[in-house]
């Protein structure tokens, strides 16, 4: 297990270096998309346009922050994961946009595992509940977009340093500390039962 | 309508045998009722080794937990309760020479196989035809576990009780064959 | 401020009790009749013309029309100006306790679920549901729900990417699973939206509603009509012996809910879908 920096826009080679247990901090640019922003990202693909911003070398964020609107822009307060395992359906088309990390809670299934491994991609988990410690590592801001879809849901583009601490859950190579519990736990089940 | 079988408990082997399922039977005469709660008691007893407080032999229970009584009835609103909650105690009650069920709804692998080892039969009757059932029942009383109100065991005289053959002896099953046909 | 007495609500509560068990509403009794036509099952239409005729005797003799006479849900909506003089629970429970000791109407109520589960001779605790609204009026309505059907009843904590297609999918797989258990022809009603506890009692207050009414908001109506399809094409039918009826309709309704969130509820109602209504 080692701890590892990394700034973006990140590379495959170093993303296949990462191993279940190694602990990430990321300093540079990323986007937070959650449900609808997932799917708003398939509807503007699919009609053949243009995503607000070039996600290759990019990190995903399934959060929404709390922000406090400001003459200047967006002020972050407090950003927190959300469950991943909603996102499931999106992973290969984000790997496909050239997405290297995907940052959330909870794990993600086998569709994913497929995409970490197929694109050069690691699923790494973010402390639940620590919005504030997380929120402090944010600089600022950069941008949002589709605000419309409402302030947690939207494209937040945010400029972060050593943001972490991030433990990858899923790594490229297709191990899953979340598969590796789960099975166990049918295991003690059989036997209990 | 098809040809209704009218048949007559107790049911012996030779009606057993010669009902199919889909047949529109019609019964007259005793059928014992009893739910949930009577079934655990029962089993309890087998288990411990003690003697049932009704006759299983050639007979047939009815899975039901009637409405009180109004005047003028013999007994009220008794339309078939759902079988399924009754399955973990049925294998040993078709052991101990219990012939035909009624009741509504699915029944386990385990009670269809026991149906066909002994030699037994599960009718559906129609839910909610429950006010028509009660006009059918000719005499009523509590054989055993008052206490348990509507789910005591009852002794029915039915005359023309109407019931569809829903499981056989052979275990051909109403609810798996005839839904496929109008499955689109 | 408008007094009302206790005894009022008692007895109103105690004659819808006993108008839900015997007479079944007209929405229900026609859409009965159109599923006879339609039905193309011998077996299938026997059982239909059988279950019209129980409504008729039940009716004429005032008995119950079916004998799981259910557990006592009621809901109320509260005007803020009334006041009643005495103990309001106890009142809707003695109307409960009266309906069902005078009615001939089996007490289907057991005290702990788990342990003793012993009978309460009264068919009490009634299940109340209160919303306080503006006006000096008391709106009740009751409806007796028979276990058969809401044993087969299913919750889901979908989410948003599931969308309207995985919701039908789910009421339909609910229905599948249920089979002939729940009575068929059912009525189904769904909750999309709200919470655990808000999706659950809209799905069974969606259940009340107007048989051959959709929801006024065309894309709900649209997956109504998308689920009753896929449902009678499961074959079913009439208490589940084949057919082409096997739902009469497929009532949905949608809450306000959490932005990662999609609870669906599911509640299954058989043919007899008894309730009364009145205002105070």
């Amino acid at each position: 297990m080692k701890e590892v920096k990394l700034s973006t826009p990140l590379k495959e080679v170093d993303i296949r270096k990462l191993r279940i247990g190694d602990v990430v901090y990321i300093s540079g640019i990323i986007v937070t998309s959650r449900d609808m922003g997932h799917l708003k990202m398939r509807e503007v693909i699919e009609r053949g346009e243009k995503l607000p911003v070039d996600l290759s070398g990019e990190v995903i964020f399934h959060a929404g922050p709390v922000v406090k609107k400001k003459d200047s822009g967006y002020e972050l307060r407090v950003i927190g994961p959300t469950t991943s395992i909603r996102m499931e359906p999106h992973s290969d088309f984000i790997g496909n946009l050239g997405v290297k990390v995907i940052i959330g809670k909870g794990g993600m299934d086998e569709g994913t595992s497929n995409a970490l491994q197929k694109y050069g991609m690691v699923y790494l988990q973010a402390p639940p509940g620590c919005a504030v410690v997380l929120g402090e590592k944010v600089e600022k801001v950069e941008n949002v977009y589709w605000i419309e879809l409402g302030v947690p849901e939207a494209l937040w583009v945010l400029k972060v340093n050593e943001f972490g601490p991030l433990v990858v859950g899923m790594d490229s190579t297709g191990d899953s500390v979340y598969r590796s519990i789960k099975e166990n736990g049918e295991k003690l089940i059989e036997k209990m039962f | 309508m098809e040809k209704i079988k009218k048949i007559t408990t107790p049911l012996s082997n030779e009606i057993i045998q010669d009902l199919k399922a889909g047949d529109n039977v019609s019964i007259t005469g005793y059928i014992y009722t009893g739910r949930d709660a009577a079934h655990k008691r029962l089993i309890n007893l087998l288990k411990e080794g003690k003697k049932l407080p009704i006759e299983v032999k050639g007979q047939i229970i009815y899975y039901v937990g009637p409405a009180p009584t109004p005047p003028g009835y013999k007994c009220g609103s008794a339309g078939p309760t759902t079988s399924y909650r009754m399955d973990p105690y049925t294998p040993a009650l078709l052991d101990l020479g219990l012939k035909g069920m009624i009741g509504k709804g699915l029944r386990s692998k385990e009670v269809i196989e026991s149906m066909k080892k002994n030699g037994a039969v599960y009718f559906a009757a129609i839910g909610g035809v429950a006010a028509m059932i009660a006009k059918g029942i000719k005499s009523s009383e509590v054989v055993a576990y008052e206490d348990l109100g509507p789910e005591a065991i009852h002794k029915y005289y039915v005359e023309d009780f109407p019931a569809i053959v829903c499981i056989d002896a052979k275990g051909s099953n109403l609810y798996e064959t005839e839904p496929p046909k109008y499955r689109k | 401020m408008r007094e009302i007495n206790a005894k009022q609500i008692k007895d109103k509560v105690k004659e819808l009790f006993l108008q839900a068990n015997y007479c079944i509403g007209e929405d229900v009794l026609n859409s009965i009749k159109e599923a006879s036509l339609k039905e193309s099952s011998e077996t299938g239409k026997n059982v239909l013309s059988m279950i019209l005729q129980n409504y008729k005797v039940a009716a004429e003799e005032k008995i119950a029309i079916c004998q799981d006479t259910g557990l006592s849900i009621l809901f109320i909506k509260l005007g803020q100006e009334v006041h009643i003089n005495d103990n309001w629970e106890e009142a809707i429970n003695e109307g409960v306790k009266e309906a069902y000791v005078e009615g001939y109407l089996r007490k289907s109520a057991v005290t702990d679920p788990v342990f003793d589960r012993k009978n309460t001779k009264t068919n009490c605790p009634a299940i109340i549901y209160t919303d306080i609204v503006p006006g000096d009026k008391i709106e009740l309505l009751v409806t007796p729900k028979g276990f058969g059907s809401e044993n087969m009843s299913r919750m889901a904590m979908m989410v948003p990417a599931d969308g309207p297609e995985g919701i039908v999918n789910f009421i339909v797989e609910t229905v599948k699973i249920a089979g002939p258990n729940p009575c068929p022809p059912t009525i189904v009603g769904v909750c999309v939206g709200g919470t655990t506890d808000q999706a659950c009692v809209t799905a069974k207050k969606a259940t009340l509603r107007k048989v051959g009414e959709h929801n006024p908001d065309p894309r709900y109506a649209d997956m109504e009509r998308q689920a009753l399809e896929k449902i009678n094409n499961l074959g079913i039918g009439p208490a589940g012996l084949g057919g082409n009826v096997t739902s009469l309709w497929v009532n949905i309704e949608y809450k306000p809910t959490h932005i990662a969130g999609m609870p669906v509820a599911v509640n299954i109602c058989c043919h007899a879908a008894r309730h009364a209504s009145a205002i105070i």
